[in-house]
C-alpha cells in the first residue's frame, strides 16, 4: 500500500527534504567557525604528531639527525689591509655542519664591500658587483673547503670601516632530510620485539598498571568510607587527603626518593632500624627482588617495583575518593534506614547496600584509571628512571629515543604503546555508560 | 558483670590503641626532639588495655569528663610503673620537659579513642550488630589516623629538610628538631639561596607566565568550541561530543618524540612559547568537555531571549552565557592552572637554557650530588606552595569540578 501511495503523488519528495534551510546552513556554519581554532590546535599539536610518531617509527632516525645539515661559513680578509692598492686575499671557509649528511649542489652569494676590486676569479664563480655568486659543488659530511679570492684594497674601503664579515653569504644547497626522505625500514620494530628485556617491560608494565589502579581504588574507597560520616575536622581531613595529588610530581617524587633513601640519611629507613623492624636499611627504589621467608618458603618479593606500585597509589588515592564519596553522598538515606529496621548490620549494609550501588563508579574509574597509570611516565622516570626492574613501556620510549638516542626505535616503542591504549580504550568506551551529559 | 564478647573487644581496642598511639607519639616526640627513643609498643598495648577495661566496666552514664580525666591522669602512671618509669625506652628525668607532654599526649589520645570506639558500650554479650558496629568503629579509627599519617608524612619531610643542613640531616636523619632561637635568615638559608644564587625568582616568574597563559589561552579556545557542541546544530555534533575526550586519553609519551623533533627544526623547543603552545593543545578537550556539560545545563530560553532581542550570537555569549557559567569557567581555570603548573614532562624534554626554566624542570636540576639535599626540599615546597594555596582557597570549586566531568590522571 505504501508504494502505491507514493507513486499516486510523484511530485512530493519522500523522506527528508534534500536541502538545508538557510537558517540551519548558518547555524551550522557559526559552530564550525567556533570549532574551528581548538580543531586546528588538537590537528597540529595531538593528531598530527601521532600520525608522524608513526612515521618516524619506520625511520633509522638518530637524536643526532634532527639537526640538518647546512653549510657554516668563516669569512676573512688576510693580511688586514694597511695601504691603498695593497693585494690581499678574501677567503671564505665552508663548513658542512653534519658529519654524515652530504651538501649538494652549495652555491653561495655574497655582497662585496664597495672598495674591494676582485681581480681573478676562481672557477665557479661570478661577479655581478656588488654580488658575488660561486658554485662549490657537493661537500660531503665533516668536510671543509677554503675558496680564496685575491682583491685589490682601495682608499674608499679604509675610510668606510666596513668589515667583510658585515654581510653574511648566502647559501643555497641540497641535503637529504632523514626525517623526510622517502626511505623506511622496520628495523626499528624488530629491534623492539627481538630485544630480550622488551617482553619482561611489558610484564612490568602490565603488573605497574593493574596493581597500581586497584590500589588507587582500594585507597580511595576506603577514604572515602572513613570520611563519609560528618565527625569535626572533617573537611580538614578532605583537604589534606587531596593533597598527593594536587602537589607537583617532582616535589612528592622527590620527597619520597629522599624518604625512601637507603644511604645515611634516609629518614624512613632510620626509623625501621630505631623500632627494630629490620637490622639493615632496606633499599627500596634501589633493589629488584629481596628474598623473604614465609613459613619457610622463599619468596622473592619485587621491592623497586612495590614502592613504585605504593607511590602510585599513594598519588592517586584522591581521585576515586573524591568519585566514591560524591556518589556515597548521592545514595538516599531511607535505604539505609530500612536496612537498619530490618536488622541489617553494618558490613551487611556495606556488602549488599553500598557496594552495588557504587559498583558503576568505581567499574568506570577503574578502566579510567588503567588508562592513565599505562599512560604515565614521570612518576617511575623521577623515582627510579626506569631502573630495579621498574622499566616500563612509557620509561622505554624515553631510555631508547633520549637515553640512547634512537629516536626511530623510541617511536616503535610509543607505537606499540599506543595500540595497547587503544585496545583499552576501546574496552572503556563499550563499557561506559552511553549517557550524553 | 558478665564478661563477654564486647569485654573481649574493648580489650583489643585498647591494646592496639595503646600501641599505635605509642608508635605515634613516640616517632613524633623522636623527630621533633631528636631524641633516639625506643617506644615500648608492647607496654603500651597492655596499658590500653587496663584502661579499656576499666572503661568499659564503668556504667556508660559514669563515664563523664571526671572519669576520662581521671583515667587520662591514671593512664600513664600505670605504662610508667610497668616500664620501670622508661615510659619511651629512656629515664624519664632526660629532657622531661619533652617526655611528659608527649606521654601526656599519648594517654589523652587513648582515651579520647577508646571513648569514642566505646561510647554507647557497656560490658556483656551482644547481637553480632554490636559487634560488627564495635569492630567498623576500631577499624575506621585506625584507618583514619594511618591514612592521614601516611599523607602527610612525605610533606611533612619534604618541609622539615628543607630547614635543615646536609651535615645535621647525615648525622641524625631522625632529629627534624627545629630551633627557633637561631636568625630567620639562618633557618631559611635554603630557600634564600635559591632565589639568590639558584634563579628560583626566573622560575616562579616563567612558571606563572607558562599557566597563566595556557589558561588564558584555553578558555579562548574552549569556550566557544563548547558553546557551539553544546547550543548549534550541526552534522557530527553527537560524536564530537562524544569522542573529545578520547584525545585527552592520547599519553604524552607518545607525542614528545615527534613534537621534539619538529619543535626542534622550527626553533620552538627551547622556548617558554613551545610550551604554551603545546599545554593548551592537552587541555582544551577536557576544558570542552567540561564546559559543555555546564552550558546545557543553563536554560536554553535566556539565549533564545536575547538572540529575540536583537542580540547576536557573541554578544549571547558574552553578555548572557558566560556571566551564568562563572563557577564551571572558575572551575576550568583551576584545574588547567594545576596542570600546567605541574607539567613536567614537556618542560624537562623542551627546555635547555635556565632562564626559561619552569619550577618543574628548574627543581629537576637540584637533583644532582653537588646540591644539598634540602635545596631539592625547598625547592619542592617553593613549586607546591603555590599550587596548594591556590587549590585551598578555591577547593569548592575544584573538588566540584574534579568531580564533575574531568577524567584527569
Amino acid at each position: 500500500m505504501a508504494s502505491a501511495g507514493a507513486q499516486a503523488s510523484p511530485v512530493l519528495p519522500r523522506g527528508r527534504p534534500a536541502g538545508v534551510g538557510a537558517l540551519a546552513r548558518r547555524e551550522r556554519r557559526l559552530a564550525y567557525r567556533m570549532l574551528l581554532p581548538t580543531f586546528c590546535i588538537v590537528l597540529g599539536i595531538v593528531l598530527l604528531p601521532l600520525v608522524a610518531n608513526f612515521w618516524i617509527s619506520f625511520k633509522a632516525v638518530e637524536l643526532g639527525d634532527l639537526r640538518p645539515a647546512r653549510p657554516m661559513f668563516n669569512e676573512q680578509l688576510r693580511p688586514r689591509p694597511q695601504a691603498a692598492n695593497e693585494v690581499v686575499t678574501l677567503r671564505y671557509r665552508v663548513r658542512n655542519s653534519s658529519r654524515k649528511e652530504a651538501l649538494e649542489n652549495l652555491t653561495f652569494t655574497d655582497s662585496i664591500p664597495a672598495g674591494l676590486v676582485l681581480t681573478v676569479l676562481p672557477d665557479g664563480c661570478r661577479l655581478e658587483a656588488p654580488v658575488l655568486t660561486c658554485a662549490l659543488g657537493n661537500l660531503a659530511g665533516g668536510e671543509r673547503r677554503d675558496m680564496v679570492l685575491p682583491v685589490t684594497v682601495q682608499q674608499t674601503f679604509l675610510d668606510s670601516g666596513v668589515r667583510v664579515r658585515r654581510s653574511k653569504p648566502q647559501a643555497q644547497f641540497e641535503t637529504r632530510n632523514v626525517l623526510t626522505s622517502p626511505e623506511f625500514t622496520v628495523a626499528n620494530f624488530r629491534k623492539v620485539f627481538s630485544a630480550q628485556e622488551f617482553w619482561s617491560v611489558l610484564r612490568v608494565t602490565l603488573y605497574y598498571t593493574i596493581f597500581g589502579t586497584l590500589g588507587a581504588l582500594l585507597l580511595g574507597l576506603f577514604a572515602a568510607q572513613i570520611l563519609h560520616t560528618a565527625f569535626r575536622g572533617r573537611a580538614v581531613l578532605r583537604g589534606l587527603f587531596l593533597f598527593p595529588y594536587v602537589a607537583p610530581v617532582i616535589a612528592v617524587a622527590f620527597a619520597w626518593v629522599l624518604l625512601l633513601d637507603a644511604g645515611p640519611g634516609g629518614t624512613f629507613n632510620a626509623m625501621l632500624q630505631q623500632l627494630g623492624a629490620t637490622d639493615q636499611p632496606v633499599n627500596f627504589l634501589g633493589r629488584k627482588y629481596i628474598d623473604i621467608s614465609i613459613f619457610g618458603w622463599q619468596v622473592q618479593f619485587p621491592m623497586a617495583l612495590s614502592t613504585v606500585i605504593a607511590f602510585e597509589s599513594w598519588r592517586y588515592f584522591p581521585l576515586s575518593f573524591l568519585f566514591i564519596l560524591a556518589r556515597m553522598q548521592s545514595l538516599p538515606a531511607d535505604m539505609y534506614e530500612a536496612a537498619e529496621m530490618d536488622g541489617a548490620t553494618p558490613l551487611q549494609q556495606f556488602w549488599y547496600l553500598s557496594l552495588p550501588q557504587l559498583l558503576g563508579i568505581l567499574s568506570v574509574l577503574f578502566l579510567l584509571r588503567f588508562i592513565w597509570t599505562f599512560n604515565k611516565f614521570d612518576d617511575i622516570f623521577l623515582l627510579t628512571g626506569g631502573a630495579a626492574g621498574t622499566r616500563t613501556l612509557t620509561v622505554d620510549v624515553y631510555e631508547q629515543a633520549f637515553a640512547v638516542s634512537n629516536l626511530g626505535a623510541g617511536a616503535a616503542v610509543a607505537v606499540v604503546v599506543f595500540a595497547l591504549l587503544l585496545g583499552f580504550a576501546l574496552l572503556f568506551f563499550t563499557f561506559s555508560p552511553q549517557d550524553d551529559d | 558483670m558478665r564478661i563477654g564478647a564486647v569485654t573481649w573487644l574493648a580489650l583489643l581496642c585498647g591494646a592496639v590503641w595503646g600501641g599505635l598511639w605509642m608508635l605515634l607519639t613516640g616517632l613524633l616526640l623522636m623527630l621533633v626532639s631528636g631524641l633516639s627513643i625506643a617506644p615500648p609498643v608492647g607496654m603500651a598495648a597492655l596499658a590500653g588495655a587496663g584502661a579499656a577495661g576499666v572503661l568499659i566496666a564503668t556504667p556508660a552514664q559514669a563515664r563523664g569528663r571526671r572519669c576520662l580525666f581521671v583515667l587520662t591522669v591514671v593512664l600513664p602512671l600505670m605504662l610508667a610503673t610497668v616500664t620501670g618509669f622508661q615510659p619511651f625506652g629512656l629515664p624519664l628525668a632526660h629532657r622531661a620537659e619533652m617526655q611528659l607532654p608527649a606521654l601526656l599526649a599519648w594517654a589523652g589520645l587513648c582515651i579520647a579513642a577508646l571513648h569514642l570506639c566505646l561510647d554507647g558500650f557497656t560490658a556483656g554479650r551482644a547481637r553480632r550488630y554490636l559487634i560488627e558496629a564495635l569492630l567498623l568503629r576500631l577499624l575506621k579509627g585506625l584507618a583514619l589516623v594511618l591514612f592521614s599519617v601516611f599523607v602527610a608524612l612525605p610533606f611533612y619531610v619534604m618541609v622539615m629538610t628543607s630547614l635543615k643542613s646536609q651535615q645535621s640531616l647525615l648525622a641524625n636523619p631522625l632529629d627534624f628538631s627545629i630551633d627557633f632561637s637561631r636568625d630567620f635568615t639562618v633557618l631559611f638559608r635554603s630557600y634564600i639561596e635559591l632565589f639568590t644564587e639558584f634563579h628560583f625568582g626566573t622560575f616562579l616568574a616563567n612558571s606563572a607566565i607558562v599557566s597563566v597563559s595556557t589558561v588564558l589561552v584555553t578558555l579562548a579556545f574552549a569556550v566557544p568550541g563548547a558553546y557551539a557542541v553544546a547550543r548549534l546544530r550541526f552534522p557530527g555534533r553527537a560524536f564530537l561530543s562524544r569522542s573529545i575526550l578520547l584525545i585527552y586519553m592520547v599519553p604524552a609519551i607518545v607525542l614528545v618524540i615527534p613534537l621534539y623533533a619538529v619543535f626542534s627544526q622550527l626553533g620552538l623547543r627551547n622556548s617558554l612559547i613551545g610550551l604554551m603552545v603545546v599545554y593548551p593543545a592537552t587541555t582544551i578537550p577536557v576544558a570542552l568537555h567540561m564546559l559543555q556539560g555546564y552550558f546545557r545545563g543553563l536554560p536554553a530560553e535566556l539565549e533564545e531571549a536575547g538572540l529575540m532581542d536583537g542580540l547576536t550570537r557573541a554578544q549571547v555569549i558574552a553578555k548572557i552565557t558566560l556571566p551564568l557559567a562563572l563557577p564551571a569557567l572558575a572551575t576550568v581555570s583551576l584545574y588547567v592552572f594545576m596542570i600546567a603548573w605541574n607539567e613536567f614532562l614537556f618542560a624537562f624534554m623542551f627546555l635547555d637554557d635556565l632562564d626559561i626554566f619552569t619550577l618543574s624542570r628548574g627543581v629537576v636540576s637540584l637533583n644532582s650530588s653537588e646540591v644539598p639535599r634540602q635545596h631539592l626540599m625547598a625547592g619542592s615546597v617553593v613549586a607546591t606552595l603555590p599550587v596548594l594555596v591556590v587549590f585551598l582557597w578555591f577547593e569548592k570549586y575544584l573538588v566540584s569540578g574534579l568531580t564533575a566531568g574531568s577524567v584527569k590522571g
